[in-house]
């Protein structure tokens, strides 16, 4: 029971991998893959309230893990929904597709358990490399390679990324003599004065800065969001970095706050982050790379909530990353539905979308109004929560800065709204959207309504999420 | 919380008046139907305006508390809450935006053809928010509804817009978010500084050091200034008004910007007085060149529209003179103002929106020497010019008189230099009147227009009512603000302490 979302992926995964052996229906298995994601997403509910260690005491199962299994079962099941077409994937490899998804989830379920290194290493690799192939699986749209490079250059920089954290782990094991997560943590605190210990911690946390796509690890993301079938960045842009909140929380939880080193470069990387992504966005025209600086732009907040060092920090970040990832899936859904072929969008080809499908335009002007922090809207509360906190630790030209940050992205949200409703739909036809697609626009919109509008609750939840590591 | 009053007679009244037009936006979401969407947003609106008729009833006006509170916790970990009250800052504002709005319908009847009930959704969420505004007690709430108004009335203007909507809309959004990200830190860290409250009257009279004042007040003047706006920030004033349908117009003049100025009341003079006193020379004088420019600017127009929008930067100007001179009569004069300024430059967009309709222009060119055909129109079209200028018996008239009175008793040097835009606003008036009623021996053909009907006259008339009811007697309006002006004033001189000596210092 403890491990029944983990076995479930598992199986699923072995039950698609029968599937692509034989010669079956595409159709079918689609609606099958879908079935399969809602039985993962059940088993994650049937064990919220588990508890327990598994594997020698590597594997944790807590309130914390159960409930980002949910997140991530939840936001998984909504990118299997907006991706069922995989428009832009050969059809012969759709099964195998579907199989690296599931084994990529599996990988970063594992990920939000795991407490000891090894563990953290292994289920962080199985979640990436299984990435890493479906970037590359994007059909050859005029023999440009597109793709390949895309897959390459997410490889080499996650490689580079996880070597940063082998190595580190490598410090922490040799200062400490453990790669228990909890053992190395509390002898690790006696240290902090020593480079090592400090060093050790932040290229530890390198790894999970790439998969959020924290400065100075964000080089990989406009290219690969642009390269990848518009699917799988949906997938890329969301579901991992839970995952990657979720251990960055459980880390840097068991540091304590004097670690004034780490606290300043952790500042620097979220306000650079922040300015970085905001001002490379302004230019954008491909509406998957101003997405995925704007990304970059937002893992900057949650890192501004995560180094408050505080309990409310955490959970504030928790509720901001969950915000953001169902604003961004409801941009990807839209994304997802006007292509006819799984192209790329430009910003130009949503011209008048609210003539050709006014439900999408709608979805889309709330997620963006919401990205942009407007309220009534869960980006506004996110953004007021992780502001208030950080100012509570004194953070007052922090909280300038990401003030500030906020009036710059507004215009380029702004001008993607602007093309959607105030220009004419020249030459494009009427989107006609199905049952599937306008039910999960609906649901997102009124998550991202719920979420601003009533956050009590949700923070009272993710508050006692983290209680549950402390 | 003793500055809060429960009124048990009508315990939920003002939160009806801000959900009722939400509430109303659900049937329109599932009824495309236009003729429906017409008459049922005509129906709540007017609702509304009659339920906010014993608000103004049943108005204590011996008492500066805040009347008719209803308070519930919103969000516990933040100590955020939903408080609302009136008091007499805001009530007339309160009751202007009510009234407003089922004229702004009825002006939208015939002129908005496309994606009607998308159109009337965004009227009612912007009245929900807009009363809101003027209730909130919560600085939380009060800033939420503040920049979720944009979302609206960014659309009203970029989607039934002019042909310059894109870039217009755009900017009107820019500046006002751009305006309100430091009142957001500004925020913050009263929050901070006030053993965590987001409530407003905790805020007001507390001592902080005269350097945070400064910088709260910096950050205020930038959000309000351009709300307003003020002179160096009013650029994108005309833009919008000029390419906004005629609702969207009239929205924007009559309550949009008074929030700006509400603000310089509700929290610039009550949480930063020695700030509001130090920087009070500086406004004033930017509020002075507002008026001349705005006049002078007004004066050189072609366009209808961006004539009346240039004016209203100068009767706003008058509108912060009088708040910055700080003594009785400026202060009611300013809040007076207010309300005359929604009215009348409310009234004027009216009308060039119905010149609008008939001739599909609003070029001044092209509608002279109306007169002969449309003597109703033009009969009202004098009436609200009259009352724009000052002319004694108008509405404008008791408050720019209360203003420069006030303007006097502070300084006599200010007061001379407001005179001329006084001047100003009857040259650019009287020479847009003449235009219009007789125009030239060039005038174009004008023989085939239609002159008001019905629905536009039950328009105007309302308007008409109060010009001449605040014109002649002001009293019943003047009652209802007195106590509470009287008391921010109290208590202003009161903390104005060391900053005065320190002015004085500089200035004797």
């Amino acid at each position: 029971m403890q491990f029944l979302p983990e076995l479930t992926l598992l199986g699923a995964g072995l039950v698609i991998f029968l599937l692509s052996l034989g010669k079956t229906d595409i159709d079918k298995m689609k609606t099958f893959a879908i079935i399969l994601g809602t039985i993962t997403f059940g088993a994650t509910l049937l064990s919220w309230d588990q508890e327990g260690t598994l594997f020698f005491g590597s594997y944790q199962v807590d309130l914390y893990s159960q409930v980002f299994k949910i997140l991530i079962a939840g936001a998984m099941l909504v990118v299997l929904i907006l991706g069922r077409q995989l428009k832009d994937i050969k059809k012969s490899v759709h099964p195998e597709y579907y199989l690296f998804l599931f084994i990529s989830v599996l990988g970063l379920m594992m990920l939000v358990s795991s407490i000891e290194l090894l563990a953290i290493f292994v289920a962080l690799e199985l979640s990436s490399f299984a990435v890493y192939i479906m970037v590359a699986m994007r059909n050859d749209s005029g023999s440009s390679r597109f793709q390949m490079e895309a897959g390459i250059k997410y490889l080499l920089f996650g490689v580079t990324a996880t070597g940063f954290m082998l190595f580190g782990m490598s410090y922490m094991f040799g200062l400490t003599g453990s790669t228990q997560l909890s053992v190395v943590m509390s002898k690790l605190s006696y240290m902090y004065a020593q480079p090592a210990a400090i060093v050790a911690i932040l290229m530890v946390l390198a790894g999970f800065f790439y998969k959020l796509a924290i400065f100075p690890f964000h080089f990989w993301v406009p290219d690969v969001y642009e390269g990848a079938a518009n699917e799988t960045t949906a997938f890329i842009a969301s579901v991992p970095k839970l995952a990657a909140v979720a251990l960055l929380i459980r880390i840097i939880s068991m540091v304590n706050g004097e670690g004034q080193v780490i606290v300043n470069v952790l500042m620097a990387c979220a306000i650079l982050s922040m300015f970085y992504g905001n001002l490379s966005a302004l230019i954008q025209t491909d509406l998957k790379r101003l997405l995925g600086f704007s990304g970059i732009a937002h893992a900057g907040f949650v890192l501004l909530g995560i180094l408050t060092f505080q309990l409310s920090g955490y959970a504030n970040a928790i509720y901001y990353i969950s915000g953001y990832v169902v604003m961004n899936l409801a941009c990807f859904l839209v994304i997802c539905s006007i292509t006819s072929h799984g192209e790329n969008v430009q910003i130009n080809d949503l011209s008048g979308l609210h003539k050709r499908s006014p439900l999408l335009a709608l979805t889309l002007a709330v997620a963006l109004f919401a990205l942009a922090g407007i309220p009534p809207f869960v980006g506004f509360m996110g953004k007021f929560m992780i502001l208030t906190g950080a100012l509570k630790q004194g953070f007052l030209i922090m909280v300038i800065l990401a003030a500030l940050n906020t009036a710059i992205a507004i215009f380029y949200y702004l001008s993607v709204i602007r093309v959607t409703y105030c220009s004419d739909p020249n030459n494009h036809g009427r989107i006609n959207s199905n049952l599937f697609t306008k039910t999960a626009s609906i649901v997102l919109m009124l998550i991202i309504i719920i979420m601003g509008v009533i956050p009590q609750p949700f923070l009272n939840f993710a508050t006692s999420t983290v209680q549950a590591i402390m | 919380m003793d500055q809060l009053l429960i009124n048990p007679d009508y315990p939920h009244i003002l939160s009806t008046l801000i959900f009722l037009p939400l509430a109303g936006t659900l049937l329109l979401l599932f009824i495309n139907n236009d003729a429906f969407a017409r008459y049922w947003t005509l129906g709540i609106t007017t609702v509304t305006a009659i339920l906010s008729i014993p608000v103004v009833m049943a108005f204590d006006t011996t008492t500066a508390n805040f009347q008719f509170v209803e308070q519930y916790s919103w969000i516990q970990s933040l100590n955020i809450q939903y408080v609302i009250g009136v008091d007499g800052i805001s009530i007339l504002l309160v009751m202007l935006t009510t009234l407003i709005m089922p004229l702004c319908v009825l002006a939208s009847w015939n002129y908005i053809k496309t994606r009607v009930p998308a159109f009337m959704i965004c009227l009612l969420i912007m009245e929900s928010a807009m009363l809101g505004v003027f209730m909130a007690l919560d600085i939380v709430l009060f800033y939420i509804l503040w920049e979720a108004m944009l979302i609206p009335m960014y659309l009203l203007i970029g989607i039934w817009g002019g042909p310059r909507k894109i870039y217009a809309s755009i900017k009107f959004f820019l500046y006002t978010l751009a305006g309100s990200i430091m009142l957001l830190v500004a925020i913050i860290w009263l929050y901070q500084t006030n053993n965590y409250s987001f409530f407003i009257p905790d805020m007001m009279w507390q001592d902080y050091s005269l350097t945070a004042q400064t910088y709260l007040f910096l950050a205020f003047f930038l959000a309000f200034a351009i709300k307003v706006p003020m002179f160096p920030f009013h650029t994108w004033l005309p833009a919008a008004h000029v390419e906004a349908p005629t609702a969207g117009s009239v929205i924007l003049a009559s309550v949009l910007l008074k929030m700006g100025t509400y603000g310089f009341l509700r929290f610039a003079l009550p949480i930063t007085p020695e700030a509001t006193t130090l920087f009070m020379p500086y406004v004033l004088w930017l509020s002075i060149a507002g008026i001349i420019y705005g006049g002078f600017t007004a004066l050189a127009q072609q366009d209808m529209k961006k004539l009346i929008a240039y004016s209203s930067v100068g009767h706003m100007g008058f509108v912060t003179l009088g708040i910055f001179v700080l003594n009785i009569q400026g202060v009611e004069g300013a809040i007076l103002q207010m309300i005359n300024h929604g009215i009348t430059t409310g009234a004027l967009f009216l009308c060039v929106g119905m010149i609008y309709e008939r001739t599909h222009s609003r070029e001044l060119r092209s509608a002279t020497g109306v007169g002969k055909y449309m003597p109703i129109y033009v009969t009202f079209l004098t009436f609200f010019a009259l009352s724009s200028f000052g002319f004694p018996g108008t509405n404008s008239f008791v408050g720019e008189f209360m203003i420069l009175a006030g303007t006097f008793k502070h300084s006599i040097v200010l007061a001379l230099a407001a005179i001329p835009g006084a001047v100003l606003a009857a040259a650019y008036m009287l020479r847009m009147l003449q235009k219009i009623v007789w125009g030239g021996t060039d005038n174009p053909d004008q023989s085939w227009l239609q002159d008001l009907n019905v629905r536009e006259i039950i328009i105007l008339c309302p308007f008409l009512f109060f010009v001449f009811w605040i014109g002649l007697g002001p009293q019943p309006f003047i009652d209802l603000m007195h106590i509470s002006v009287t008391n921010l004033l109290a208590q202003f001189h009161a903390h104005q302490g060391q900053a005065v000596a320190a002015v004085e210092l500089i200035f004797h």
